[in-house]
């Protein structure tokens, strides 16, 4: 008790002195980045996922073969959510002239539940968004469809037993994914029409789904109600696994995000660790005049304890104030970007502030605290007694340990926790060593001191390991930080390049083999790239080692799906460079053997095959069995046909195939498209600009985040840096007014000052760039799959502004000591 | 209070202490072999060279540090058999120190710097014990001053007043004019010699002011770590 009151007392007294206040900032700026980081990564992750949720045209979807039955709408509807039902099968529709093959979707009113459908009313003219879904007697198509039909917006078309009235080109519907069974002309009908239609008979192959749409958590324990009740034919989709392409876009986000964070955290670590060394120091005297005045060696602990759970709790309480206040700024300056309806900071933040402060304070500060208990008394007779320090490699593994428990429960990323942190262990690591090599050799120059310079290089010298440890600190903090550019310039022009110009803006579909000369001819003699034919097969998997697959166990529910739908199989001779072999290999190709199969990584996974199983099909009532040789991963970032199932040519070539191709044609080239609908009308051309302007959106979206985070945690680190620089000035103030006292000139002085952080900040630098450039590389590499390019201009970059940095800050920390009169500085010590 | 029953009044009995270092130079001898004894009351100066080993022996007989050799007997109690935190119980009831450099908390003001020992031993009233010796010393109208804006004789005024607050029997001053000029120094010796006399404090005064030294009882001189002499002086 007696303890607490005393050092609640020496808190309250000691708040105004400045190595208490320092603290103070260092742990508030460690709560307010992560609190602001922790927000607006959430933030932006929700609002992501929002806008992914456009591609289900719902916050939940569930697919089933069979009509939804009303209980599952009633039982959703009883919620409070919002559904919406479609129904979705391919038919042949007739114009008064001509016929063709068009996938019907007809929705109910709701329809889309997120997102909006547009259209045009003819083909010339401008899209605009509309909130209904079509009269009863009217229906939208896609564009390719009247040319196909011959037909105008305004004729009418028959389905089934109706007639109906087309009234608008239809340009985008949300949903739209680039999966090819979808990729047929769409035709959008109110799902009231469709009964008159007669189309649904028994054993008609239809796609029902139910979409749902709400608040999170409803939606959630909603479908966790359902995952129990659905049959195992219905598959209940959320936006995770809506589109695979701005799901790797998200995911790289995310991983990015997070990055933020463990670097936050970091920098945050490193302020405390720098300030409370310098509260150790600042507190020595004090530690050693309560031990003369009889205090016991618990009771400084306990009081250093407590005083620092004070400091601690301000500390958050100021933190989250501030991270608050940036949270409010930035969402306000965000809400066009961001969908706004996302829930508030709350006590979530406060509780995240204080869990960080909970544990970076005893990991970054303990050490020091503890050998600030440690001052022995005798220093009120003898100045340079000093308590000895505790081992760096204790120091550095509690350090390490709490920074990995706390990122932990941040970051559940294994990978690119074991990166950095082992990384920037060994970073570490390194920098102490090269600040002890320059205390040793630079001592050297202690003798000829005559030139300021050489004074400040052999100080360097003479702080020994102090030096050493403001190397690792300062090296540290420009590694996070270094480490978060490159990552970020990488992850941009990655993602410009994937979506650049160039990229295949049309898919041609049912391409029969007797029109791909004709269809090359039209291309080339446009200067459009002549495209590649891919060959496609319908067929049915029946089997998987034998196992009829209706009645084999999967290890995910997806597997099962994959296994029993219609498969698109293709067959290829070498495999498209977008892919990439994980396991097994792929054939000669020349391979004329028995037939073999390559396989996605995530069917493979889902279905629970491996290599040397053998799969089963239904071709063209044929029965055909190929065995695995290859697993791939696929890019689907890369727009270009990518199948699941590709087979060694020979497998399949005898069965009929048509091709598909991907094509880029400049925005506005509608000449050849026009040529190509008139005289192959049987063949689809889709449209993938809708799709590509949505994950462009979407990229853009999380670009800009992701500059926002990147430039906020930027400003944290750099203050991270003053306030490290700053902690070890109160020696060298001192000390520069005494050189001035004895006759030194101010611009000396502050050659010697800056010498001695030039040297700091260039081994500093040099580490913390060649460091950050390795972690860049593996984290590019191993995380986020991209080829990582080595940036010389990056890397000298780092290196400048590592000696810029540490320069200006100890210029700007000691240029109050330096100009003013030195009495003052002698005075106040 | 000056009766002498020397066995019984017998406050400190160093026996053969001895103190080595190891420094980067090798084994530094710093004392070698004092031996002395102190009564209750008396007021002993310490008078040696800079370097003698004078604040290392006054260390070791508050407490400090532990001597490497030779037993240091403080009422009783052998200073050398009891650990870190029995010898700070032993000082925190009976010591009180100032110092060359004063040593005040620069963020805590006059008061509060003297209050502070007071508190830490979880005594009462500290505010108004300490308030009383300040005015008593005429340091009424600095009270709430903060030790910069306070004179070098004022400082060691205010460390005064928190050595005497917490009522010690013995005081060590570790050459508490050594950072003041002679006039403000006289002033201050004058003030603790009253306070002592009051109080019948043991005073235990490192210094090389011959002038202080000689209003001691007792004057015991080091020579490069070893006693020279020992010897009371004549008034
Ligand atoms: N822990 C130590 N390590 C090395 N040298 C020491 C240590 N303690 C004291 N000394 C040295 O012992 C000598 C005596 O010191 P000190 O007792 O402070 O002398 P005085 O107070 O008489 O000036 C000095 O030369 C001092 O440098
Ligand atoms: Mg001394």
């Amino acid at each position: 008790m007696n303890t607490i009151r005393f050092a609640s007392k020496a808190f309250f007294r000691q708040v105004r002195s400045g190595e208490v206040i320092v603290m103070i900032s260092a742990i508030a700026m460690a709560v307010a980045s992560l609190t602001a980081v922790g927000f607006l990564t959430d933030r932006i992750s929700l609002s992501i996922e929002k806008q992914a949720n456009e591609l289900l045209a719902a916050d939940l979807r569930i697919r089933s073969p069979e009509p939804i039955p009303s209980g599952w709408v009633d039982e959703a509807s009883s919620m409070g959510l919002d559904t919406a039902i479609s129904q979705s099968f391919p038919t042949v529709i007739y114009s008064s002239e001509n016929s063709g093959l068009a996938r019907i979707k007809a929705v109910s009113s709701k329809y889309p539940l997120r997102g909006q459908v547009r259209i045009a009313n003819d083909q010339l003219s401008d899209e605009y968004p509309v909130k209904k879904i079509p009269n009863e007697n009217e229906i939208w198509l896609d564009e390719s469809l009247l040319y196909r039909l011959n037909i105008e917006v305004g004729d009418s078309i028959s389905i089934g037993n109706s007639e109906f009235t087309a009234s608008a080109v239809l340009k985008y519907r949300p949903d739209q994914s680039i999966g090819f069974a979808s990729l047929s002309p769409t035709i959008l009908m109110n799902i009231e029409s469709l009964p008159a239609t007669g189309l649904i008979t028994q054993g008609s192959r239809v796609n029902y789904s139910l979409l749902i749409a709400g608040e999170d958590d409803v939606v959630e324990s909603y479908s966790q109600l359902m995952e129990d009740i659905i049959p195992n034919s219905a598959r209940i989709s959320d936006p995770s696994d809506s589109s695979e392409r701005t799901n790797q876009a998200i995911n790289r986000a995310k991983q990015f995000l997070s990055l933020t964070i463990i670097i936050s955290v970091f920098l945050s670590g490193i302020a405390i660790a720098m300030s409370a060394r310098r509260f150790m120091k600042k507190r020595m005297d004090m530690v050693a005049l309560m031990k003369s005045f009889g205090a016991q060696k618990r009771f400084v602990l306990n009081t250093i304890v407590i005083q620092l759970g004070m400091i601690g709790v301000v500390g958050v309480f100021f933190g989250s104030l501030f991270g608050f206040l940036v949270e409010g700024i930035i969402s306000n300056l965000l809400t066009d970007l961001f969908v706004s309806d996302l829930p508030k900071p709350g006590f979530k933040t406060l509780m995240i502030g204080m869990l960080a402060a909970l544990i970076l304070l005893p990991g970054f500060a303990f050490s020091s605290l503890l050998q600030l208990s440690n001052t022995s008394p005798m220093r009120v007779l003898r100045k340079n007694v000093n308590p000895s320090p505790p081992s760096e490699i204790i120091v550095g593994t509690i350090a390490l340990i709490s920074l990995s428990v706390l990122l932990y429960y941040f970051v559940r990323d294994i990978t690119l926790l074991s990166i950095i942190v082992s990384g920037m262990s060994v970073i570490s690591v390194l920098l102490f060593y090269l600040g002890q090599f320059m205390a040793k050799t630079l001592g050297q120059l202690r003798g000829g001191a005559g030139a300021s310079w050489r004074y400040g290089l052999a100080n360097v010298s003479r702080r020994g390991k102090d030096s050493a440890i403001q190397i690792v600190a300062f090296g540290l903090a420009l590694t996070a930080l270094l480490l978060l550019t490159f990552i970020r310039t990488d992850l941009l022009t990655e993602w410009k390049k994937a979506l650049g110009e160039g990229t295949p803006n049309y898919f041609l579909i049912n391409i029969q083999p007797s029109q791909k000369e004709g269809i090359k001819e039209i291309l080339e003699s446009s200067d459009s790239v002549a495209p590649d034919f891919v060959p496609l097969i319908r067929a049915r998997m029946t089997e998987i080692n034998g196992e009829s697959v209706q009645e084999r166990v999967y290890p995910e529910e997806r597997g099962s799906w994959l296994a029993n739908r219609e498969a698109n199989l293709s067959f290829a001779k070498k495999m498209n460079p977008n892919n990439k072999i994980i396991d097994g290999t792929w054939w000669e190709e020349n391979y004329d053997g028995s037939p073999l199969v390559s396989i996605e990584e995530s069917a493979a996974d889902d279905m629970g095959v491996k290599i040397g199983d053998d799969l089963t099909f239904l071709i063209a009532g044929e029965k055909i069995t190929a065995k695995i040789s290859s697993i791939r991963e696929v890019d689907w970032n890369s727009f270009s046909p990518n199948f699941f199932l590709v087979f060694s040519e020979r497998a399949l070539e005898s069965f009929p195939a048509s091709f598909i191709s991907s094509m880029y044609i400049e925005e506005g080239d509608t000449g050849v498209l026009r040529e190509l609908q008139i005289n192959y009308p049987t063949v689809s051309v889709v449209d993938l600009d809708p799709i590509l302007e949505q994950v462009r959106q979407i990229i853009e979206k999380i670009s800009i985040a992701i500059q926002i985070v990147f430039l906020f945690t930027l400003i944290a680190g750099v203050t991270v840096l003053f306030s490290a620089v700053h902690s070890t000035i109160d020696e060298r103030r001192f000390e520069s007014a005494l050189l001035r006292a004895v006759g030194m000139k101010k611009k000396n002085v502050l050659i010697s000052l800056l010498s001695e952080f030039s040297a700091i900040g260039l081994a500093a630098g040099v580490l913390a760039a060649t460091g950050s450039s390795i972690l860049a590389w593996q984290i590019a590499s191993r995380l986020f799959e991209i080829t990582y390019i080595f940036n010389l201009s990056l890397w000298v970059l780092g290196i400048s502004s590592g000696i810029g940095l540490v320069c200006g800050f100890g210029y700007l920390a000691s240029r109050k000591a330096i100009e003013s009169p030195p009495i003052n500085v002698l005075r106040n010590n | 209070m000056n009766s002498f029953s020397p066995k019984k009044d017998s406050l400190f009995k160093l026996k053969n202490v001895n103190k080595i270092v190891t420094s980067p130079e090798g084994m530094l001898t710093i004392l070698s072999d004092i031996s002395f004894e102190i009564s209750r009351g008396e007021t002993i100066a310490i008078v040696g060279a800079s370097g003698a080993g004078k604040s290392t022996l006054l260390g070791l007989m508050a407490g400090l540090d532990k001597p490497s050799g030779g037993e240091i007997i403080l009422n009783n109690n052998n200073l050398v058999a009891l650990n870190e935190d029995q010898r700070a119980e032993i000082r925190a009831n009976n010591i009180g120190f100032v110092f060359q450099s004063f040593h005040l908390i620069p963020s805590l003001n006059a008061i509060e710097n003297v209050m502070f020992p007071l508190e830490l031993s979880g005594k009462e009233n500290a505010r108004h014990r300490a308030s009383e010796i300040l005015q008593g010393m005429g340091m009424k109208d600095r009270v709430t001053h903060y030790p910069h804006q306070l004179s070098g004789g004022e400082k060691q005024r205010v460390a005064i007043a928190r050595a005497f607050a917490g009522e010690p029997s013995v005081l060590f001053a570790d050459e508490p004019t050594g950072n003041l000029d002679a006039k403000t120094g006289k002033n201050i010796i004058e003030t603790m010699f009253a306070l002592n006399k009051t109080s019948s404090t043991t005073l235990i005064l490192v210094t090389h002011d011959k002038k202080l030294a000689e209003m001691c009882d007792r004057e015991i001189l080091l020579e490069a770590g070893k006693l020279v002499s020992d010897k009371a002086i004549q008034k």
